[in-house]
């Protein structure tokens, strides 16, 4: 009953999840295995978008407990996007190709 | 102005995806990186300023929030930086189970909020329903990200080596027990049958054992499975924000991991010969390897000395080597690379058999070698490798051990039979480099050992490759 009401009064969220499955296995269904390891990395730097969250929470946030936990909370996903992105661009700067 | 921000979302997601797809091929792969990066940066700065609730009124709070981004960036760029190439996938992991908890201290903040509401409003039907929406989202993102997070930190220790492996008897049932207790109580809290703070945070605590414990009995070489399902994990927490916020950059990013990540995890159980199941429920590690020790593959094995070893290369028209996780823990990579280059300089033919989950992670291998600047055109993935081993003089094998064993061709009762191996026990030599006898990460001895084309070089990969190198200059 609740769950019916959920999926219709989200119903375009519910496609673009649907949508966005295909997609993330089309793209990455013809990856060489030399570039598992870097794309791993570049997935989790992607997933550090649950940083908006933490910011649209820490912005709203009254009372001391929801912004200490909010903070804590942005600094944890800036780690997630800080570190995930430049981790991945360390692995990638060693494929040049040798000339 | 909120057009603005609805714009900039739809670019930023359109940066994921196409990041995405650049990451899959190697030209393009580094500029991949970067465009989702800046998408990402858009997106964050777009959301400080631009981002109005219901009513209308824009975040505030801006000096902590910058606060703690400035601390996050700092802490994380430094930490980015220094990690050294070989602990790369606990790194990733490390990142992985930050953003997993940022994913659940949301839900925690917002089911707060949401008893605010609750007992400062009285309650029309239609708030009801959304109420009830809104309680399954955060639920799943509170145990998700949580389980996530436990999860990456144990993974994290443990390739760090500061968490040894442990199972306690019946580990299986404990983990199922525990995976079944969080759905049942999330079941109950769902419907309203158990409710408050209590019972909320007893989910929080189950969900932290859970992770704990499904990481714990996974032995080393496992890992790389469990950190990339563990990476699809909190790519779906990040995206039950994208349903609480209404919000299309964090569904879409967050979705497109999670099935992403998904499909990665289950192409490395593929190589690995394990179904995700088994991985699951903690299935392997140490209780099958004790149980497979019966297998032995007897005889006698043949010691080459250093000298003869780089005779034998020297004076060979193609050699390939296949490096494995004992190259990576002696950091040899670079010793290799030097190996390879003496050779070459006098007309061998070199190349580098990468298996699928050769090192510590699919992939792991190739970073490591890249680093010390050989080419990745001399990598060459298992299914184009295998067939040259029949031309190839010398093999020679460096600290692997499962990813070339025959059995898993021939002996049905091997745990690791059906893993697709190198087969380089067609090649006309095989050397190979271990620092002692002592069975591979499968725990099963290695039919290839004692094989009369086989020699056993022992000692620590880089020093043996050191004298091997000065070896051949000398020649």
């Amino acid at each position: 009953m609740g769950i019916l009401e959920f999926i219709s009064s989200n119903i375009q969220m519910i496609y673009l999840v649907i949508l966005m499955i295909f997609v993330g296995i089309e793209l990455i269904s013809h990856v060489p295995s030399v570039l598992h390891t870097p794309l791993m990395s570049g997935a989790n730097a992607i997933h550090g978008v649950v940083i908006i969250g933490a910011i649209i929470v820490m912005g709203q946030a009254e009372g001391n407990l929801s912004l200490i936990l909010g903070f804590i909370a942005v600094i944890l996903g800036t780690l997630n996007v800080v570190g995930g992105f430049v981790v991945t661009d360390r692995m990638l700067e060693m494929f040049k190709k040798k000339k | 102005m909120e057009h603005i921000l609805v714009v900039i979302y739809l670019i930023s997601s359109v940066t994921f995806m196409l990041g995405l797809k650049m990451l899959s091929k190697p030209d393009t792969a580094r500029n991949g990186n970067l465009i989702a990066a800046a998408g990402m940066v858009l997106a964050i700065f777009a959301t400080i300023f631009l981002y109005k609730d219901s009513e209308g009124n824009h975040l505030h709070n801006l000096i902590w929030i910058f606060l703690a981004l400035a601390i996050g960036t700092v802490i994380g760029w430094i930490m980015a930086k220094r990690v050294q190439m070989t602990a790369m996938p606990q790194m990733v992991s490390f990142f992985n189970g930050m953003g997993g908890a940022c994913a659940a201290i949301i839900s925690i903040i917002e089911y707060n909020h949401l008893n605010h509401v609750l007992a400062t409003t009285t309650m029309t039907p239609e708030m009801s329903a959304s109420y009830q929406g809104k309680i399954l989202i955060i639920l799943a993102g509170l145990i998700i990200g949580t389980v996530s997070f436990s999860g990456s930190i144990i993974a994290y220790g443990k390739l760090e080596g500061k968490i040894g492996d442990f199972s306690i008897k019946g580990q299986q049932v404990v983990n199922i027990g525990l995976l079944l207790a969080i759905l049942v109580s999330s079941v109950l809290f769902y419907l309203g049958v158990i409710n408050g703070t209590f019972w909320f945070y007893i989910i929080l605590l189950v969900s932290v054992m859970y992770g704990v414990l499904f990481v714990f009995p996974i032995g080393g070489a496992d890992m790389p499975v469990v950190i990339s399902l563990l990476n699809s994990f909190t790519g779906v927490a990040a995206a039950c924000g994208g349903f609480l916020y209404n919000n299309y950059v964090m569904l879409i990013g967050g979705i497109l991991v999670g099935s992403a990540g998904t499909i990665l995890t289950v192409s490395m159980c593929k190589a690995m010969n394990r179904s995700l199941l088994n991985v699951l429920v903690g299935n392997f590690g140490g209780g099958t390897a004790a149980a497979s020790t019966g297998s032995t593959a007897g005889g006698s094995t043949k010691e080459i000395t250093k000298s003869d070893a780089a005779i034998l290369m020297k004076y060979a028209k193609k050699v390939v080597i296949v490096p494995g996780y004992g190259l990576a823990v002696a950091q040899a990579q670079h010793t290799c690379h030097e190996l390879e280059t003496i050779l070459e300089e006098s007309g061998v033919e070199v190349k580098y058999a990468i298996h699928p989950v050769a090192g510590r992670m699919p992939g792991h291998m190739n970073v490591l070698l890249a680093e010390s600047n050989v080419s990745y055109d001399k990598l060459i993935e298992m299914e184009d490798i295998n067939p040259e081993f029949a031309t190839t003089d010398v093999v020679l094998v460096v600290g692997a051990n499962d990813v070339v064993n025959p059995a898993a061709k021939t002996d049905p009762s091997s745990p690791i039979f059906g893993m697709p191996i190198l087969e380089v026990e067609n090649a006309k030599n095989v050397i190979v480099m271990k620092r002692s006898m002592k069975a591979g990460y499968a725990g099963i001895d290695n039919a290839l050992f004692y094989q009369p084309k086989t020699y056993m070089l022992f000692g620590d990969a880089k020093d043996t490759l050191v004298k091997l190198v000065n070896e051949v200059k000398s020649l």
